[in-house]
């Protein structure tokens, strides 16, 4: 691949407790392209999008070995603050999550806590921004003072993207966003990850096979905690090089 | 269809059994009830007559010849004044015939002592009254007060009643004059305790109980959030935060008296702060109370949903930022609840507050956190353990009013509860 690379992983290794859930994941996702991780569940997919903003770090449990490379910089040498990190790599939950407050507050919590703007204008327009880059705003620009949790689920998920790209990330994470929508909601979300696709890499994890096919371009198939395969997303789903792969897309395991 | 046989016979047996356990439940709940019934109608039964005075209609003669001993017509001379007598002698005008001197005295105690004083402020307001007669209504004495209120107590043989024949005799002589009546009893409401109950209140101890739990709440709060927040949300899971955890809850459990017995060792023998000042009271309480609004924060924390969390961190807030600006406010409603219930717990304890004084006679209403001052459940208690027949009624009474505030506190609790809590 002749691409930039914005995030690599070497040697990446997780635990929980005793128990391993990564072995071994070199990957390399390239910049601006959406990359999809699939594998049955619990292969770790989750665990490996969680490892790229130390969202693992919550977690009390949970271990790391080996290194994750962002913009040329270890992302787990003391130097770098996890705050920080999560301000450049956004991530959208599997399950939307919107604060119990307003729509615009919502939007406007990011780029307030990280002191993006310097007026309650500048705010406003960023606000609208994002909501039109989430492609929301048109739903959504009489009723900005109604709660988030007001929103249908599909609503509610593309206001966690809005969230999310107020405070103009690099790399936006998606773990399974539209799992919990309707076929026409999950239809609005695809489109607009190949909007987004434009100005951010994204990585993200899913269960159906033709969304994996529809939105990205790069695709890893990981299983029992080990990457089998990585390719081009054309190249997985046509000509596998991995028996198990071939047996996963094909519908044999998982 | 054998199987199915078999499921419908099991099922029978299950309705059944559910059907019993409702009658259980129904009966357990019937029971409760009742007794509930029984206490609140016995109490109210007897409180309500402590809201209602007997006053007694008399022409009072304001006699110079008893208010100015002294022919120069001074203040002072009003202030000193025997308005006994001029009790005595309004009694006696409305009953001439009475001469001897032990029974003026016993007519002269219809009216309750508090009216001496009255009379001479009135006196004192407005001295155009001297040398004249008015017709005032005065407070009858607890005695007549109870008798009036309770007509059954005038059946019972004399030696065990409380007014003798003779007295009885007067008291039916003033009813038939029309110049007896009940009103609303304003001292239970103004007054603090006194050994005289038709002049004892309870406004004082309402005031201390007022006092002592603004001292509970601003030390408890504060410190019980912090310190839930802290190890709900801060703290290294580690051995030390599991022990202090274990020994909160253990904190909770602790007999009252026990925090008493620390308060009277620590903040009076060591620390030397006031006896029965509900600051001492309040500090007593405020270490009841602890444990209660830790539980309760670290539990309304507990139940704020992850996801909340993970978008606030993921977003790039800190822990502190997204423990105060989402976790926090979420779970106000219930460490708010929390606060309230502990609070009515505190607002119904006695034990730890006879430990540090709070227990002595107070006949003024308390002005700050200094002064010695009681708590609406030890009045009640110190009520209940006086002899005077009177103060029956105020007991009953009493325990009204401590349970119309507990009512109105657990009430704004499940207000809270409804009106703010999220709904996920
Ligand atoms: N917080 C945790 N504590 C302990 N074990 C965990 C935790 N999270 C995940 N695991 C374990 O790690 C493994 C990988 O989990 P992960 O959530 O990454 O799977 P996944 O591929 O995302 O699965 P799914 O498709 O079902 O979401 C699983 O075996 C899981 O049990
Ligand atoms: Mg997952």
């Amino acid at each position: 691949m002749t691409e930039k690379i914005k995030i690599k992983s070497k040697n990446v290794n997780v635990y929980y407790g005793q128990k391993k859930a990564l072995d071994k994941i070199n990957l390399e996702i390239p910049t601006n392209k959406v990359t999809a991780l699939i594998g049955p569940s619990g292969c770790g997919k989750s665990t490996f999008l969680r490892c790229i903003n130390r969202m693992n770090d919550t977690i009390d449990i949970c271990r790391i070995e080996g290194k994750i490379i962002v913009d040329e910089e270890d992302i787990y040498s003391t130097e770098v603050d996890p705050v920080l990190l999560r301000a450049k790599i956004g991530m959208v939950f599997q399950k939307p999550n919107p604060f119990p407050k307003s729509i615009f507050d919502n939007v406007a919590y990011g780029p307030k806590i990280h002191g993006i703007v310097n007026s309650d204008d500048e705010l406003e327009e960023l606000v609208i921004y994002s909501l039109k880059k989430a492609g929301l705003f048109g739903e959504v620009k009489d009723r900005l003072n109604d709660t988030g949790t007001s929103l249908s689920g599909g609503q509610q998920q593309r206001l966690c993207i809005a969230r999310a790209i107020a405070i103009s990330p690099q790399i936006i994470l998606m773990d399974e966003p539209c799992s919990a929508l309707d076929p026409i909601a999950t239809a609005i979300i695809e489109e607009l990850i190949d909007e987004l696709a434009k100005n951010f890499t994204i990585v993200i994890v899913t269960h159906s096979m033709q969304q994996a096919a529809r939105v990205s371009q790069q695709t890893a198939f990981f299983h029992m905690g080990s990457l089998i395969e990585v390719g081009h997303t054309d190249q997985i789903f046509s000509t596998p090089s991995q028996k198990k792969t071939q047996d996963y897309i094909t519908g044999k395991i998982g | 269809m054998n199987n199915l046989k078999k499921i419908e016979y099991s099922l029978k047996k299950r309705k059944r059994q559910e059907s019993r356990f409702k009658i259980y439940g129904l009966l357990g709940i019937a029971t409760a009830v009742t007794f509930l019934c029984i206490i609140l109608s016995s109490i109210v039964m007897e409180g309500k007559k402590a809201f209602l005075s007997t006053y007694i209609k008399l022409e009072v003669y304001f006699d110079p010849d008893i208010i100015y001993t002294n022919n120069d017509q001074k203040e002072e001379d009003i202030k000193f004044a025997n308005f006994q007598k001029i009790i005595k002698n309004s009694l006696n005008s409305f009953f001439p015939e009475i001469s001897d001197k032990d029974e003026l005295r016993k007519l002269s105690n219809f009216i309750s002592s508090s009216e001496e004083e009255n009379l001479m402020k009135l006196v004192l307001k407005n001295k155009q009254l001297v040398g004249q007669k008015i017709t005032l209504w005065l407070l009858a004495s607890s005695k007549i007060d109870v008798i009036n209120k309770n007509p059954d107590m005038e059946l019972i043989a004399e030696e065990d009643r409380l007014i003798s024949d003779l007295e009885l005799n007067w008291l039916n002589e003033i009813r038939s004059a029309n110049n007896i009546k009940s009103n609303f009893n304003k001292n239970f409401f103004v007054k603090a305790d006194s050994t005289e109950p038709e002049q004892a209140g309870i406004w004082g101890s309402l005031v201390g109980s007022f006092f002592t739990l603004f001292i509970t709440l601003i030390l408890s709060f504060p410190i019980a959030v912090a310190a839930g927040v802290f190890l709900e949300e801060l703290a290294p899971k580690n051995k030390f935060t599991d022990f202090i955890e274990v020994n909160i809850n253990n904190l909770a459990a602790v007999p009252s008296i026990i925090f008493g017995l620390l308060g009277l060792a620590i903040f009076l023998n060591v620390m030397h702060l006031p006896r029965s000042a509900p600051i001492v009271g309040g500090m007593v309480l405020a270490l009841m109370t602890l444990p209660t609004i830790i539980i309760a924060t670290r539990a309304s924390l507990k139940a704020v949903p992850p996801s909340i969390r993970e978008a606030a961190i993921g977003l790039g807030a800190t822990k502190f930022q997204t423990v105060t600006h989402h976790v926090l406010p979420l779970s106000l409603p219930g460490i708010l609840t929390g606060t309230i219930i502990g609070m009515s717990q505190a607002l119904g304890e006695s034990a730890p507050l006879l430990m540090i004084g709070m227990v002595a006679f107070i006949v003024d209403v308390p002005g700050s956190f200094l002064d010695s001052s009681t708590v609406l459940p030890v009045q009640i208690y110190l009520w209940k353990s006086t002899a005077a027949r009177g103060f029956v009624e105020l007991t009953a009474a009493g325990v009204m009013v401590l349970l119309s505030f507990l009512i109105l506190m657990n009430g704004i609790a499940v207000f809270i509860r409804q009106k703010f809590e999220k709904k996920w």
